[in-house]
């Protein structure tokens, strides 16, 4: 019983403490709109009522998570997923182009890693431009990949994903050129006194090697590529994913459903960092990695 | 050169060009090894003794002089697999096993997977690790990981060992072990054994040649042939032969530091 409070109690003491907080939150954010709406109606409100009324306003400023979690219900369990109204059916929309954009990204990302490691030339003319590429706002560039993609006639998940591809490339490039430059002089002299092939220095020696490495970028990839998703789903026009509720909601002042697929995108985006998570201890695992 | 000769060197001078001017890691150094020698190489750090088992191992290219090792030029003898070579640190695959570790060069070799599993175990055996081919290096301790990487830099059939202070990070116990091991096994199989170290006593006990060099310009002062016995028991190191050679071997390196 001990052991279990000493693991989860501080988590637990830490949710509750964000939960008070938000609840605090809510009644100094929503108490001005409350109030100025009881005083026209010539009432005053007590204390409590103050409080039961920022908490259950339609479109508050900051809805209180009860109500938060009421709408993720209603729209989660409550509607079929089929429904343009269903979190899930959006979550699965925002979901697929994020994992698409994350296999993209990953793929650039080792491809190019390989080249500059194995090419001094490569190093010398890509690494600044791949830096640049990250140096523009992503808000920036992701209608014009929308557009011009859409003229040659790609639209639907590609656009999405490319975005996503876009921003998760770069940290698997970072971690994989550091993971296969890890081997030591000691390591890379053997396999020349071994005559081995370039090929044998790679596959048997600097890939492995760059394993924990790819691990660690993969997650920070993975967060990025649902960022990437969700931002390529403003400008489609808010068709579907969370980026279109988030959108939606925006243009009808729709707190609670903002705050909803907020919450649920962070929820998904949870989901996927801990699978590669749980990825990478079965794999370092199996390979010796981990002790 | 007779025929018994594996390492033959002629004037080998190397010199590296750095921001502070050139450093003469060695210089015209002259030295045959026969077949079957125990060769060790000692002096203090910058005498060039590491660098020269690299120009043998074709890690280094020479900027003068000749050498030969098995009658060919060092490339060649490294392509045609001449020598195995143990470095300071065991620098096992931390993702394989010490079994997968004995088995890369195995690989890379080509060898048939049934030649691969019997090499690994007859490798294992040579360094007393039979039981360990199932584990991950960080199992084992940092002895038992030199002699893995002892047992696979023996697994392929080269018959010159190239071994740059492999026991010098070990503390004095199992340097002991090793170094009996090691003259076992250099009984048995009647490698050509070149061995850097900066240890006296390692020195005189395991070889039958002991190399003296000094450093600025690294350079070979003295060539001291062993009259020990080739069946040496550790107590071996308390008889006054062996005092003799300590002190002769420590005359030389001392000589060559005056001069220096």
């Amino acid at each position: 019983m001990a052991k279990i409070w000493y693991r989860y109690g501080p988590v637990l003491v830490l949710a509750l403490a964000i939960g008070a907080f938000w609840y605090l939150a809510a009644i100094a954010l929503n108490a001005n709109w409350a109030l100025d709406r009881a005083e026209r109606a010539g009432k005053t409100l007590g204390a409590v009522e103050l409080v039961q009324e920022t908490w259950s306003q339609k479109k508050p400023r900051l809805p209180a998570p009860h109500q938060v979690a009421n709408e993720i219900y209603k729209t989660t369990v409550l509607k079929k997923v089929t429904s343009k109204r269903s979190l899930v059916f959006h979550s699965w929309v925002t979901m697929s182009s994020t994992v698409l954009g994350f296999a993209f990204g990953v793929g650039l990302g080792v491809l190019l890693s390989v080249h500059i490691v194995y090419f001094r030339v490569v190093d010398m003319s890509v690494m600044p431009w791949i830096i640049a590429s990250q140096a523009i706002p992503i808000l920036a560039i992701a209608p014009m990949i929308i557009v011009i993609l859409n003229s040659i006639g790609i639209s639907g998940l590609v656009p999405k994903a490319i975005i996503s591809a876009y921003l998760s490339f770069f940290p698997v490039v970072v971690g994989m050129v550091k993971g296969l430059r890890s081997p030591d002089k000691i390591q890379l002299d053997q396999m020349r006194t071994w005559n081995a092939s370039n090929a044998d220095t790679f596959w048997k020696l600097r890939l492995p090697a760059s394993v924990p490495y790819l691990f660690a970028s993969l997650k920070v990839a993975m967060a990025a590529s649902l960022v990437g998703a969700i931002v390529g789903e403003l400008p489609t026009g808010a068709v579907a994913g969370l980026g279109a509720r988030l959108l939606a909601g925006s243009y009808y002042g729709q707190t609670i459903q903002i705050w909803s697929a907020l919450i649920m995108a962070a929820i998904l985006a949870a989901v996927l960092v801990n699978l590669i998570g749980l990825l990478q201890r079965i794999t370092l695992k199996r390979m010796g990695f981990v002790r | 050169m007779s025929d018994n000769t594996a390492i033959s060197a002629r004037g080998i001078s190397l010199t590296f060009e750095t921001n502070d001017g050139p450093v003469h890691a060695l210089k015209d150094v002259d030295l045959d090894i026969e077949r079957g020698d125990f060769v060790s190489f000692i002096g203090p750090s910058g005498c060039g003794k590491t660098t020269f088992l690299r120009v043998i191992a074709d890690l280094e290219k020479p900027t003068a002089g000749e050498i030969s090792v098995n009658g060919l030029d060092p490339e060649a003898a490294r392509m045609n697999r001449a020598y195995g070579y143990v470095f300071q640190s065991a620098g096992l695959f931390p993702w394989r096993t010490i079994a997968g570790n004995i088995k890369l060069p195995l690989e890379i070799m080509g060898y048939s997977q049934e030649e691969q599993e019997e090499r690994v175990q007859a490798a294992l055996s040579l360094v007393e690790l039979d039981d360990f081919g199932g584990k991950f290096p960080w199992q084992l301790s940092g002895g038992m990981q030199q002699r893995a990487s002892i047992a696979r830099a023996l697994s392929f059939d080269a018959d010159i060992l190239l071994m740059d202070e492999p026991f010098g990070a070990l503390d004095e116990i199992v340097r002991d072990h090793l170094n009996e091991q090691l003259l076992a096994l250099w009984r048995r199989t009647k490698k050509t054994i070149g061995f850097v170290t900066h240890s006296i006593p390692e020195a005189v006990y395991l070889s039958t040649k002991i190399v003296v060099m000094s450093p600025r310009p690294g350079r070979i002062t003295e060539v001291i042939e062993s009259t020990l016995p080739d069946e040496r028991p550790l107590d071996i190191r308390d008889t006054p032969e062996f005092m003799a050679l300590s002190h002769r071997v420590r005359e030389g390196l001392r000589g060559g530091h005056q001069d220096g």
